[in-house]
């Protein structure tokens, strides 16, 4: 029974990025069902993700469509999301819809000084490492914007966070 | 077959935890000051100097936004009241927002000004504030503290373009730092309310000690930290810190400037001519 709503939970994707399932992404932490009462635990990507409203409707719909009695869906924000979460598969299909997935691990908060991008962002398009940050801040609140010097595309890039 | 529609404003924090009122009232310092700021920034989209500084500012907006979400919501569990009432419904002398964030967005260098200032001011309390005994303030700040990172970094590096650009640049630069460092002050003067809350620390993080069991950080704690990080950059960027006076600040009290009376007539115009209105 909870494996199946979780099953059902794990369908529903991110409005922003279609191909990812918020399984994914890592923001479905917890599915529990009680006498045919449907409890799901989502978490943000960032405080002020504005597809969690969209997310938190979707999840409504599916396990109502899936034949749970009812639904409630909680948000929690500990422990804070990490692109950490973000599960391998999930990483190869942002790949191919156009998206550098994260590279590397989050580190913690303050731990070293300020931000340091070591790691080169590999193309989606072309698969080149030559390539260069833009702008730190994205198309929406969790990327970055990246171009190519390659292919000269311009890209979105996933930020660890 | 029903499905209960759950309001995410109630899901945002910790489910059914209410604050007390001494928790209530630094929930507002830290959630006005995120909540005007985030006003501010607003405006600059599609007006900055490039579209990748619309999207930066614009996104920085929106993580503030998020965090006074999450921090006012917590507030109004103490008596009841929503997030919206909260934002919406307080005259400005209910704002507990220090003066820096209700500076005018100036020219660009101001800003950015600005948001080094308050950027750094918040990020060393949100590492602090992590070791809260106050659950959900707690995971707030854990949040938080990892998307003012990004803050920090960006204000960091516009600070040594503009310092180390063009005359003009530098000259703005100057200029803005003159004006809005008597603000810098008030961000870290303490308040009885700490003491009622205990301090999360005494000591930095680097030398762990840590006060158990408190709720709030000690704004005077933040004081060093915040001037090594400013030290640091301008050495890099050759600026020198303003000397001068410092303002009076009141903010915690409730005492603004005009211009706070301004950014919420703006913000809260729609609200009040159209109570319930929704979209």
């Amino acid at each position: 029974m909870v494996s199946g709503a979780w099953q059902v939970a794990a369908t529903v994707v991110d409005p922003e990025i279609p191909v990812l399932t918020i399984e994914d992404l890592g923001i479905l932490r917890e599915v529990r069902v009680t006498a045919g009462v449907a409890e799901v635990t989502i978490t943000p990507t960032y405080s002020g993700c504005p597809a969690m409203d969209a997310i938190r409707d979707d999840l409504e719909r599916a396990l109502t469509d899936a034949g749970y009695r009812a639904v409630r869906v909680h948000l929690t924000l500990s422990p804070a999301w990490t692109t950490d979460w973000m599960s391998e598969a999930g990483k190869k299909k942002l790949q191919k819809y156009g998206i550098a997935p994260p590279t590397g691990r989050a580190r913690a908060a303050g731990a070293s000084g300020p931000i340091s991008v070591t790691m080169a962002v590999k193309c989606p398009h072309c698969n080149s490492l030559n390539t260069r940050e833009l702008s730190r801040f994205g198309s929406t609140s969790c990327k970055a914007l990246y171009e190519c010097r390659d292919c000269l595309e311009p890209f979105d890039y996933f930020k660890v966070i | 077959m029903t499905v209960d529609v759950v309001a995410l404003e109630e899901e945002l924090v910790s489910r059914g935890v209410a604050a007390s009122a001494d928790v209530a009232e630094y929930a507002l310092w830290l959630g006005d000051d995120a909540l005007i700021l985030a006003q501010q920034l607003g405006w600059w989209v599609s007006r900055a100097p490039e579209l990748e500084e619309d999207v930066a500012l614009g996104n920085i907006a929106l993580d503030l936004l998020g965090h006074a979400r999450s921090l006012l919501h917590y507030a109004g569990s103490a008596d009841g009241r929503t997030e919206d009432d909260l934002a919406y419904w307080r005259e400005a002398s209910a704002f507990r927002s220090v003066h820096i964030v209700e500076q005018p967005n100036g020219d660009f260098a101001h800003t950015i000004v600005r948001q080094l200032i308050a950027s750094h001011y918040m990020f060393e309390l949100y590492l602090r504030l992590q070791r809260s005994s106050d659950a959900t303030l707690a995971a707030i700040a854990a949040k938080a503290v990892k998307e003012v990172e990004y803050h920090c970094d960006h204000a960091r590096q516009w600070m040594l373009r503009l310092a180390l650009g063009t005359d003009e640049s530098r000259r703005r630069v100057i200029t803005a730092l003159a004006d809005l460092w008597p603000y810098v002050d008030e961000q870290f003067r303490d308040a009885p309310l700490i003491d009622r809350l205990g301090a999360v620390e005494t000591g930095t993080v680097e030398s762990g000690t840590v006060e158990s069991g408190g709720v709030a950080v000690r704004p005077s704690n933040l004081r060093e930290p915040f001037d090594a990080a400013i030290s640091e950059l301008f050495n890099e960027a050759e600026l020198e810190i303003p000397a001068g006076p410092v303002a009076r600040g009141g903010g915690r009290d409730g005492v603004h400037s005009e211009y706070l009376q301004y950014i919420l007539g703006e913000m809260q115009w729609l609200t009040r001519q159209h109570p319930g209105a929704r979209w």
